[in-house]
């Protein structure tokens, strides 16, 4: 793997990370005011439908965005509807919202443009083109002949859109309005305490559904990114599982906005993998080495926790073992040699083991494997004065 | 005198909650630089009247005066502008902020955070040398003890210049020093002028503390009298409606032999902590082992180890026979086949299921007993409903309606279910965790009286509470624990308040010199 590849692979984990970095800032918004938010799929996707949709037939790409992040809001605020004035069970108005946008984004599609569900290809001007810095270099010839300084400034640095950039200054804004600012104090107590926050004065209904819009915002924004920048026009299903995956990193990041930047670009590399190397070639023995060093280190963890992680973990090690050992012997029988010659074999590996990568690194984040995360306290429930 | 306006005059204040009416017509005056006790049964309205004049609810009908003027209080907000600062029970502290977060929470002076804590930091140091509430202004919540939080909701409440302090039950968590030195603060409050109602069902405290003492019964308001001119009877009388006994009546012990022993019991949880460390004693029959201590000292751990669900390392001998301690052959239930019943200290959560029927809350536990059963599939209902509805009629439970959820019955009659359920089954040992909390003063006497009828019928009763006057009145021996250690066993004649505070706070007779 010569540099070049890294860098790029680097480029993509980013260009990857950042709608996921979105949706995770803003579950984190939504569940640090103690509204749990399922529906960050939901939104995304609404937004993605919008603002591609109205990119297209207005062809501004910033009218796009902003009505992206119009239905967004409009989505967060039925699910404050729901969830906090209301006081309803927070799931299952997030589960509505994203089957909801899951359905009506197709329909409306089809109905719209009549091409099979998905808007029509954007033209150059309607989409979020990437921005390119003073002296770097656009032409691949140029950039893999150039210096590893200017591959870093021309790939890495510089290439992106304008929303990339916005989505990285979102972390260290949302730190600062968490931790540096009254409304963040605000904030941060009526997820822990909500009663607190009520006998000191200050409206919990006023605090959580600014928590709620805010995230619907930074949703729109997730979404818009997906059709008008990382792909030209909405396709079905086009989150693959982004708001679900933002928020296992959300988890993952322990509620904290530093931490989630972490958590977010790690599975940007998992889809960067995907992307760069869908036909990987390893040895056999590569193959069991990191198989079964990843089930062993699963059966190890989950033999110290209780039940019903023992389930989920051995289950899982067990699956990976069995493709392992399945891959070997397969290898061995269709080539006609012994088992111990088939461990020196060069397969290539099947990119669906790539592809579900992220999603088994998901399963793992969520059994508890990265250390004990505290959600914060008065998390998922609405608001009651107490008799 | 009489051309100083009241610090507060409540006048025909009414709410209710759905067909309760938790407050009728109430009207009171509280003069300022006054400690005025607010006392009555739970139930009798006064944590929802003082909610009132916090702005937590809004009354229904009514007028409020602050310092003579007419006042609006539609929420906290104005309460705190017209000089009210209330500690609630439940203390309203966010747990993963520090001290300063939490007092500067709702009182910031700007959209940023940094001057304002700067602000009041500065402000802390010198309420802390005024009042002698020291507290470091970092430390986190959670890690603070209840009398240290307790401090911080004060201070908040300074911080916010409160003229009026109320605060409601603040001693039920705290220990008796811990009691003492929360009444120098609020003696030291008084004297700067400061008007402080305290609302609390203990008698003594009333006694001790406040200057005119106001007594609710029913949602309504009594009367209002002097405390130098009352008496602790006086006010039970009032609080109860009827004379009560306030002493358990009771005679000498006469214990034969040893039904409980318990040898060098230890409990780690989950996250390591060592919950028991070595716990040992015994218990005879026909007689009634108090354990003393403030709440989270291991005492709840122990009952759930006696109770059969939790799991601990040690020994314990019923009758001479040992008790599964490991977990894989013990609950609740086995327990009970071996004749120990357990009055569980969250009567709420362990003791009933609050959505099911009192008839269904009186069979728990027991709903395997042969007389329920009419074949080896069907549960005789009749039977239990019968069996339900004798035991309440005997218990005075009321309304004595079997058929009504355990949900909609008062502290006092939820809890005479339960002591209904665990006393009659004729257990060799009575397991009883906090048996009057928030029962009133009426049913205290009544679960009294039935828990000393068990130990005259020869039973060996092991009491776990957290009040004292209980465990000095009910006890027979006391034992005091403190971080998952007897400290010691004492005789409650041998005995004082002093002595046994000193010990639930881990300071043995060598340190206390």
């Amino acid at each position: 793997m010569d540099f070049f590849t890294i860098v790029q692979l680097g480029d993509a984990s980013v260009r990857m990370a950042i709608p996921l970095l979105l949706a995770c800032l803003a579950g984190l918004f939504s569940e640090r005011a103690g509204i749990f938010d399922i529906g960050l799929e939901g939104k995304m996707l609404a937004a993605a439908f919008v603002s591609a949709a109205v990119s297209y037939t207005s062809g501004s790409v910033w009218v796009g965005l902003l009505a992206g992040i119009g239905i967004s809001v409009v989505l967060a605020i039925i699910h404050g509807i729901a969830s906090i004035t209301f006081k309803g069970n927070q799931l299952i108005s997030g589960v509505a919202i994203n089957f909801f946008a899951a359905g009506l984004t197709v329909v409306i599609a089809q109905g719209w443009f009549a091409q099979g569900g998905r808007t029509p290809s954007l033209p150059q001007d309607a989409r979020f083109n990437g921005l390119d810095f003073p002296g770097a270099l656009s032409r691949m010839r140029d950039k893999m002949q150039a210096s590893p300084g200017m591959q870093f400034y021309s790939e890495f640095v510089s290439g992106h859109s304008i929303l990339v950039y916005l989505g990285l200054l979102a972390v260290p804004l949302s730190w600062w309005i968490l931790y540096r600012t009254r409304f963040g104090l605000r904030l941060r107590a009526v997820g822990e305490a909500p009663e607190a926050v009520d006998t000191a004065g200050i409206s919990v209904v006023r605090l959580r559904f600014s928590a709620v819009i805010i995230c619907g915002i930074l949703c729109g924004i997730a979404g818009a990114y997906l059709s008008t920048a990382v792909q030209a026009g909405f396709t079905k299903d086009m989150t693959a599982n982004r708001g679900f995956i933002a928020l296992a990193a959300l988890i993952f990041a322990k509620w904290r906005p530093w931490y989630a930047l972490g958590a977010c670009l790690l599975f940007g590399l998992f889809f960067a993998i995907d992307i760069r190397f869908s036909n990987i070639q390893l040895q056999i023995i590569w193959i069991m080495v990191l198989l079964l060093g990843c089930a062993a280190a699963l059966t190890i963890y989950a033999v110290r926790r209780e039940k019903i992680d023992v389930i989920v973990l051995g289950g899982l090690s067990a699956v990976l073992a069995a493709v392992a050992f399945t891959a070997w012997f397969a290898t061995a029988s269709a080539d006609g040699i012994s088992i111990f010659a088939a461990l020196w074999e060069t397969v290539k590996v099947p990119s669906q083991l790539i592809q579900s990568l992220p999603y088994l690194f998901v399963v793992i984040v969520l059994a508890g494997f990265v250390g004990k995360a505290i959600p914060p306290r008065a998390g998922g429930q609405p608001y009651v004065k107490e008799r | 005198m009489s051309d100083i306006p009241p610090a507060i005059e409540l006048v025909g204040i009414s709410k209710a909650f759905g067909p309760v009416q938790a407050n009728k017509d109430i009207s009171i005056r509280v003069m300022p630089g006054t400690i005025h006790g607010i006392i009555g049964e739970n139930g009798a309205g006064k944590s929802t009247l003082m909610s009132i004049l916090y702005g937590f609810y809004k009354a229904d009908a009514g007028e409020i005066f602050i310092a003579g003027q007419k006042t609006q209080i539609p929420d906290s907000q104005a309460a705190i502008a017209a000089g009210i600062g209330m500690v609630f029970q439940h203390f309203k502290l966010v747990q993963n902020f520090s001290v300063l977060e939490n007092v500067v929470l709702g009182a910031e002076d700007g959209a940023l955070l940094r001057p304002s804590l700067a602000k009041a930091r500065k402000q802390l140091k010198s309420l802390a040398e005024e009042y002698e509430l020291h507290v470091d202004p970092d430390a986190i919540i959670e890690d603070l003890g209840v009398g240290m939080q307790q401090r911080v909701e004060i201070l908040k409440a300074l911080y916010r210049h409160a003229d009026i302090l109320i605060l409601d039950e603040p001693t039920g968590v705290l220990t008796p020093p811990e009691a003492d030195q929360l009444f120098r603060i609020l003696g030291r409050l008084k004297a700067e002028g400061k008007t402080i109602i305290l609302i609390t069902h203990k008698l003594r405290e009333i006694m001790d503390i406040t200057d005119t003492v106001s007594v609710m019964r029913r949602g309504e308001m009594d009367s209002t009298v002097k405390t130098s001119e009352t008496n602790p009877a006086d006010l039970a009388e009032r609080m109860v409606g009827r004379k009560v006994l306030l002493r358990v009546d009771k005679t000498p012990a006469k214990p034969k032999d040893v039904v409980l022993e318990v040898r060098d019991l230890n409990i780690t949880d989950a996250k390591g902590v060592h919950r028991l460390k070595g716990v040992s004693f015994n218990v005879r029959a026909g007689e009634i082992l108090g354990i003393a201590g403030v709440s989270g000292n291991g005492q709840s751990e122990l009952l759930e180890v006696l109770g059969g669900y939790e799991k601990a390392t040690g020994e314990i001998l019923l009758n001479g026979v040992p008790l599964d301690l490991t977990g894989a052959h013990s609950d609740g239930q086995s327990r009970r086949a071996r004749g120990i019943a357990h009055v569980p200290e969250d009567r709420q959560h362990e003791g009933l299921i609050m959505d099911f029927s009192a008839w269904e809350n009186t069979a728990f536990g027991y709903h395997h007993d042969p007389d329920y059963q009419i074949n080896a599939l069907l549960m005789d209902n009749a039977a239990i409903l019968r069996d339900a509805q004798e035991k309440m009629d005997r218990f005075d439970v009321r309304p004595a309606d079997p058929l009504l959820s355990a949900k909609n019955f008062s502290g006092g009659n939820q809890q005479k279910i339960v002591v209904a359920r665990e006393i009659e089954r004729d257990p060799d040992l009575l397991l009883v965790g906090q048996p009057t909390r928030g029962v009133d003063i009426g049913a205290i006497e009544f679960i009294h009286q039935q828990i000393v009828a068990l130990r005259d019928a020869g039973k060996a009763i092991l009491l776990v509470s957290v009040e004292l006057d209980e465990i000095m009145g009910l006890s027979d021996r006391i034992a005091v624990m403190f971080d998952g250690k007897i400290m010691g066993e004492r005789l409650p004649e041998n005995t004082n308040e002093k002595e046994l505070g000193l010990l639930m706070a881990g300071v043995t007779d060598g340190e206390s010199a």
